[in-house]
């Protein structure tokens, strides 16, 4: 049994021009100690996903449909009081800036040592000694001295090391990281997420990562769904979806980015741009943007097609897995 | 670079020969005073640019990378004249611009333009478009009719790709897509031949980035610009440009051909910048060569700016701060290691 199942997950935001849905049945799990990527441009849906999971979707967005099953509980039924031993110490949230995580006017150690007495029957003393612990883990210098800082005395990347070790306090089964690196530099970010990778590998942690970038969900993930609109268009295996990716959009993502290849030339473009949820087209949410858009496309929302393991929604699936509609 | 048969014939007297020096920023220093406090003696100050050089020439992409508080947007700042240096010098086509009073700095400003990174912030949001992109034109050519500046207006935006009609539309009304190219419209309202783009793209979505990025790469072409480009990716750097510096702490690191970075990256860290790119590969990710951050440019270190994180430093990095030396493909490498023969 998987660590998290997700399943036909529909999330829905009344506003006054009428219901709109962010996330359409949305599947997928992750397994004990498994690295899942959850990625798509801004809009698509994926930290809507994430807030779904842990019950943190604002009023008046609710859950509208699906089950989210963490070990073996659902979590869309439990009440306020059973979500609170849930969330912050069997899954635990990382998100994209740190400054507006960790409470300014107070020092790391009172926080961190507030999270683990929430969660646990625990001392101070001893609290405090496992937060010096977890500070030694994300590799933060003298962490005894570094719980009497305060977040404002230390760097972008040592907040967010605070912040992963705040997320790890509890030993939790999962990690959701949303955007986490996405505010820092280029440098500080490859530590950070390999840093992330080493701990979710030596804790058994499952990890949940969302991001834009396709570059870091290729090298942090082993499987990866690809958002477009709310809608999972693509999912599978990483190694395959980002080598041999089958879904217009994600091969149109792959296709714009600069590299080594493309110095000078014009990028691939993908035309327009995602559509907001107020006028999401019918049929395939893609296909105005789309290549190799049929009449059918236009008719009816392709299903997940399942080509042995990677799941692909297109109608043209099987066609361009195989190479006939290049 | 060689100018080409079709450049010198098409151009109109005096001709501008692609290899002329377009802009040049000399031995720029930049002091941001913080103030005292009441307690101390000593003031406080960020110092931002410690004695940077640039030239660009006519037709290049020039690049600016570095991490955040690197001094890459300050540089741009000074040159476009939106700081003043604390000292050094700026030169555009030949004449010395910083400390140009108003009126003699005008007809500058129309030939060299800005584009900003959040295209939320950058264009008025109680203006429609059409105001924002009518506004340069008033102001720096007055002469123009009502239907010429309508004109140029629509002319403008289908070069960018933008649908004419958009114009009686607000900001809030576009996608940040189509906002920077609205941005993007309103740099090249005026004709300028020098266009600062301050990280045009990094606050936009992958698929739209790409759109953005072959934008200015057709307004370079069609238009001749120079372009000063600043970014934090190197990937961006490598698809656009033609020369790039390296900026840490304020200084410039290494100054080199594209394609002479890439391949053989010298100074130290221009090589840990590199290592860090992320790509899209199956293999795990790896932690960076050089662990640590960058320190505070308040409290910069003695010496060589890079020499407390640098693999190569000796005794002699700490005390004498590297000059930009030129290596034999002209590439400039501020490095005593590199110097040395040590790198």
């Amino acid at each position: 049994m998987p660590l998290l199942d997700v399943r036909d997950l529909r999330v829905e935001f009344p506003t006054r021009h009428g219901v709109l849905t962010a996330l359409h049945d949305v599947d997928f799990t992750v397994d004990r100690g498994e690295r899942l990527g959850i990625v798509g441009e801004s809009g698509a849906g994926k930290s809507v996903a994430a807030f779904a999971i842990l019950n943190l979707i604002s009023r008046p967005g609710h859950i509208a449909g699906g089950s989210i099953l963490f070990e073996g509980q659902n979590l869309t039924r439990l009440s306020i009081h059973q979500m609170r031993r849930v969330r912050g110490n069997r899954i635990s949230m990382i998100f994209q800036d740190p400054m507006m995580t960790l409470n300014p006017v107070l020092t790391i150690g009172t926080q961190m040592v507030e999270t683990l007495k929430a969660h646990r029957k625990i001392g101070d003393a001893e609290a405090r000694r496992i937060a010096a612990t977890r500070l030694g883990e994300v590799k933060i210098p003298s962490p005894d001295k570094r719980l009497d800082s305060y977040p404002h005395e230390l760097s972008g990347g040592m907040r967010q090391r605070v912040v992963i070790a705040i997320a790890l306090l509890t030993e939790p089964a999962l990690i959701i990281a949303d955007e986490p690196t996405t505010a820092l530099d280029v440098t500080i970010q490859a530590e950070i997420m390999s840093l992330m990778l080493d701990l979710c590998k030596t804790h058994g942690v499952g990890l949940i990562l969302i991001t834009h970038d396709l570059a870091v969900v290729s090298q942090v993930t082993q499987r990866v769904v690809v958002l477009y609109a709310g809608r999972v268009v693509e999912t599978g295996k990483t190694a395959r979806v980002v080598q041999d990716p089958v879904h217009p959009y994600t091969r149109g993502l792959l296709a714009a980015l600069p590299g080594e290849g493309t110095a000078g030339a014009r990028l691939n473009q993908i035309r327009g741009s995602m559509p907001p949820l107020t006028a999401v087209p019918a049929g395939c949410p893609f296909h105005p943007r789309c290549d190799h858009v049929q009449d059918s496309c236009r008719a009816a929302l392709p299903a997940l097609e399942d080509l042995d393991g990677h799941r692909v929604r297109c109608t043209r699936a099987r066609d361009l897995a195989s190479g006939v509609a290049a | 670079m060689t100018p080409t048969a079709a450049t010198t014939t098409t151009m109109t007297s005096p001709a501008p020969a692609r290899d002329r020096v377009l802009v040049e920023a000399r031995a720029i220093r930049k002091v941001f005073d913080l103030g005292s406090h009441f307690l101390e003696r000593t003031r406080r100050e960020v110092k931002a640019l410690n004695d940077v050089s640039i030239t660009i020439r006519r037709g290049e992409s020039f690049c600016l990378v570095g991490e955040s508080g690197c001094g890459k947007s300050t540089l741009a700042r000074v040159m476009m004249g939106l700081l003043p240096p604390s000292s050094g010098e700026v030169h555009f086509d030949g004449t010395r611009i910083d400390g140009l009073r108003h009126k003699a700095r005008k007809p500058f400003h129309r030939r060299m333009q800005m584009i900003f990174q959040n295209p939320y912030a950058s264009l008025n949001p109680r203006r429609t478009v059409q105001q924002t992109l009518e506004e340069p034109l008033r102001f720096h050519r007055p002469d123009l009719s009502d239907a010429e500046v309508k004109a140029k207006v629509e002319a403008v935006m289908v070069s960018v790709g933008n649908d004419p009609s958009w114009g009686t539309r607000y900001p809030h009304e576009f996608s940040g897509g189509q906002r920077q190219r609205i941005s993007i419209a309103r740099a090249l309202m005026v004709d300028p031949e020098f266009v600062v783009a301050d990280e045009p793209i990094s606050a936009l979505d992958v698929s739209i980035q790409a759109q953005v990025l072959n934008v200015m790469m057709d307004a370079r072409d069609q238009r001749d610009l120079t372009y000063l480009f600043i970014t934090h990716d190197l990937s961006v750097v490598r698809h656009f440009g033609t020369r790039v510096g390296v900026m840490y702490l304020g200084s410039l690191c290494e100054l080199a051909e594209t394609k002479t970075l890439f391949a053989n990256p010298r100074h130290p860290y221009t090589r840990l910048l590199l290592s860090a790119i992320p790509r899209v590969s199956t293999e795990e990710m790896k932690p960076p060569g050089l662990p640590g951050e960058v320190p505070s440019a308040m409290n910069l270190p003695s010496g060589c700016v890079f020499h407390d994180r640098c693999p190569l430093a000796e005794a002699r990095c700490s005390v004498d701060v590297p000059a930009p030396l030129p290596q034999d493909d002209g590439t400039l490498v501020a490095c005593h290691a590199v110097e040395e023969g040590r790198g």
